[in-house]
């Protein structure tokens, strides 16, 4: 069981999850309120599906041996459109206008995953670069977008998307569950998951196998521009405004930690959406934890470190096996290390 | 070779990039060149009417670096500077700092550089300022700090201060609060959202608040947070709160825009707040003036954004070095959900 690949992403949740048992046994209680579930899980899941969703992308683009630094700009030039267009029409709360800033916001995330898939694939320049250009320039554009205001919005059709319920969950858990079905479904029931794989191992091999490795490229990074875009409806939807300076701050980074936590490998070539998904919770769950026991806010970030640090050293294997090593070293019987040095 | 072309091509066009920002920058100056005469003879024409202007021969350039767009205050905030400025005549160059120490570094490096006449900014964070200012000062640029202060010990740096008294805003905050609860017997939970670690308001608003209340013993801070001055932020830690502590009666937030997010986590909660949860708050933006006309915010400290005119009046005055008070405090009142109703409609922000 230690040997699956899941098992020390599953272990630290849970280690994390039972640590706040014992701080609070209330932190597992899930009550009925105003016809709702209502308790600290639900709002793990709830204010970590836009973090799960953006990691999904992030995880197919890192199994490509790439990595997309620009999906927090994303993040907020997707919230800061479809709160621009919603807070133009005269019925903020008509479907139709909803529906087309939701269209809008969608077609123009997965236009700027083109422009990255472009630069990456067609330009043949290092994603690290090729991204970076649109995180810098993206946040500009969402100021641009809202004109460096806060947009706040009042339709109550699109704070469904954000802060609804749906069968007495909120409804975006059913979007990361949709999503996530899709990712898994498109990637290990087809041969997509292979390709993808075998481009991040070797992409020039894979081209002489027959793989088109550029159109592959392409969709996965318009893919994951998809869904920075879901995210930032989800989280602009939530508090029903759209601010292009903070919404989506530092998303990349979470992505990339949720992802690498969820034990793919920043090499390319391995990839596990499960992982992924675990390592997202873990990261809001250690957000709620540090909120709930009352962190002093001046050491939160300190606090977090440690915790990624320790997640990522129980991850290695190497270290593990030093620790181990030390440990049986320490009680060999003298005679023994003795006899070895005859 | 294909890519060495590749390379070639990249960098014949970051190069016609740069020509082009260069060819830019110079023109720019030479139209402010052209202007400058423009205006001196325009000034010559009206001293009869206006006597402040003619003491200028040439148009006083300001750089000014604001901390972000962070919210409808700040946003308010940069329209009353833009718009005073332009009312005085000042060739004002703006520099967005989103947020980030390193970028309002480069952006006053950059007005030494133009050799701009005055530089205006609000630090983002209280820290780290000597070594830009010191280079401020030994190019002769005076610098005003508006909005938020700097800790440095060195007061020669900058010329004055202006803006609010944050410590102030805290304790009429608590004050407020000492005066609601006087009669009460069992102990107050009070919940705080405070802004951006580190920054002066955070700082003081925090300070003036706990100096104030330490004199009712039963009013206690039971849980503090960051909320990053965000509405975001805001409704996810209140949203902990909620969970995590079952009796909260009286919400502090450090800005409007983190009580916002808060009463969204506070309905979502099943509670009324204003009523279940007494909430206090700074600044007075709109939205924030809207939720206590509607009952949900009990009480709002403004902090007045409109430093424009105040700040052009003391430009005017360093460029032509005439004493200034290192501080300079802005006008500003406090509002209940009563007084809140009656004033929304004369609210410019």
């Amino acid at each position: 069981m230690v040997k699956h690949h899941l098992f020390w992403p599953v272990a630290v949740l849970a280690a994390l999850l039972l640590f706040n048992f014992i701080y609070s046994p209330d932190f597992f209680s899930i009550i009925v309120r105003n016809g709702n579930l209502y308790g600290s899980l639900i709002d793990i899941l709830n204010f970590g599906s836009p973090l799960i969703i953006v990691a999904l992308g992030m995880t197919l683009v890192i199994a490509l041996g790439g990595i997309d630094l620009s999906v927090g700009s994303v993040v907020a030039i997707a919230g800061a459109i479809s709160c621009l267009l919603i807070s133009k029409g005269t019925d903020q709360s008509a479907w139709s206008l909803v529906l087309m800033a939701i269209g809008v916001s969608i077609a123009v995330a997965i236009v700027l995953g083109l422009w990255n898939g472009v630069l990456v694939s067609i330009f043949g320049m290092q994603p690290i670069i090729a991204t970076l250009i649109l995180m810098v320039a993206g946040r500009g554009v969402a100021q641009l977008i809202a004109d460096g205001q806060i947009i706040t919005v009042s339709s109550k059709t699109y704070n469904y998307l954000g802060a609804g319920s749906l069968a007495m969950l909120p409804f975006s858990i059913f979007i990361v569950a949709a999503m996530f079905i899709l990712v898994s479904l498109l990637t290990r029931r087809t041969a997509l998951g292979l390709y993808i794989e075998s481009i991040g191992c070797k992409p020039t091999a894979s081209r002489l196998a027959g793989i088109r490795s550029r159109t592959v490229m392409l969709a996965v990074y318009m893919f994951c521009g998809l869904c920075a875009g879901i995210a930032g409806l989800i989280l602009s939807s939530n508090v029903s405004s759209a601010d292009g300076n903070n919404a989506g701050l530092w998303y990349e980074l979470d992505a990339i930690l949720a992802v690498v936590i969820g034990g793919t490998s920043l090499n390319g070539g391995r990839f596990s959406v499960t992982g992924t998904l675990i390592g997202a919770l873990i990261i809001q769950t250690l957000t709620t934890t540090i909120y709930m026991t009352g962190v002093p806010p001046e050491i939160t970030l300190v606090v977090k470190a440690f915790v990624v640090l320790v997640v990522c050293l129980v991850q290695s294997e190497s270290f593990r096996k030093a620790i181990v090593a030390r440990w049986k070293t320490r009680h060999y019987p003298a005679e023994r290390e003795v006899k070895q040095h005859v | 070779m294909k890519k060495m072309k590749m390379f070639g091509l990249l960098l014949a066009s970051v190069m016609l990039m740069l020509t082009v920002a260069c060819g830019n920058s110079s023109k720019d100056k030479e139209s402010t060149d052209d202007k400058a005469p423009a205006t001196a003879t325009e000034t010559k024409t009206e001293t009869k009417t206006d006597d402040t202007a003619a003491a200028s021969d040439k148009k006083i350039v300001l750089g000014f670096s604001q901390v972000g767009a962070e919210s409808g205050w700040r946003t308010a905030n940069t329209k009353s500077v833009q718009d005073s400025a332009k009312e005085a005549g000042f060739d004002l160059k703006f520099s967005d700092a989103q947020q980030k120490q390193e970028n309002q570094i480069k952006a006053i490096r950059s007005f030494i550089q133009q050799k701009v006449d005055v530089i205006a900014f609000s630090p983002v964070v209280e820290s780290g300022w000597d070594t830009v200012l010191k280079e401020a000062k030994d190019a002769g640029i005076p610098v005003i700090l508006t909005d938020r202060a700097v800790d440095s010990t060195d007061t020669t740096l900058y010329q004055t201060f202006i803006g609010s008294d944050f410590v102030e805003e805290g304790r009429s905050a608590g004050k407020w609060l000492v005066d609601t609860y006087k009669d009460a017997k069992e102990p107050v939970n009070i919940v705080e959202l405070e802004g951006t670690t580190g920054s002066a308001p955070a700082n003081d608003r925090k300070a003036g608040f706990d100096e104030v209340i330490a004199q009712n013993p039963n009013l206690k801070v039971i849980a503090s947070q960051t909320g990053d001055f965000t509405r975001a932020k805001g409704k996810e830690v209140m949203q902990s709160f909620l969970k995590a502590h079952k009796d909260i009666d009286v919400l502090y937030a450090h800005n409007d825009d983190m009580a916002l997010g808060a009463i969204q986590a506070i309905e979502a909660a099943g509670l009324v707040p204003g009523k279940d949860i007494v909430i206090i708050s700074v600044d007075g933006v709109h939205d924030g003036f809207v939720a206590a006309s509607e009952g949900k915010i009990n009480f709002i400290v403004e902090c007045n954004p409109l430093l424009g005119p105040q700040l052009m009046q003391a430009v005017r005055d360093v460029y032509e070095g005439k004493e200034v008070p290192k501080r300079i405090v802005t006008k500003e009142g406090v509002f209940t959900s009563e007084d809140a109703k009656r004033e929304l409609p004369n609210r410019q922000y």
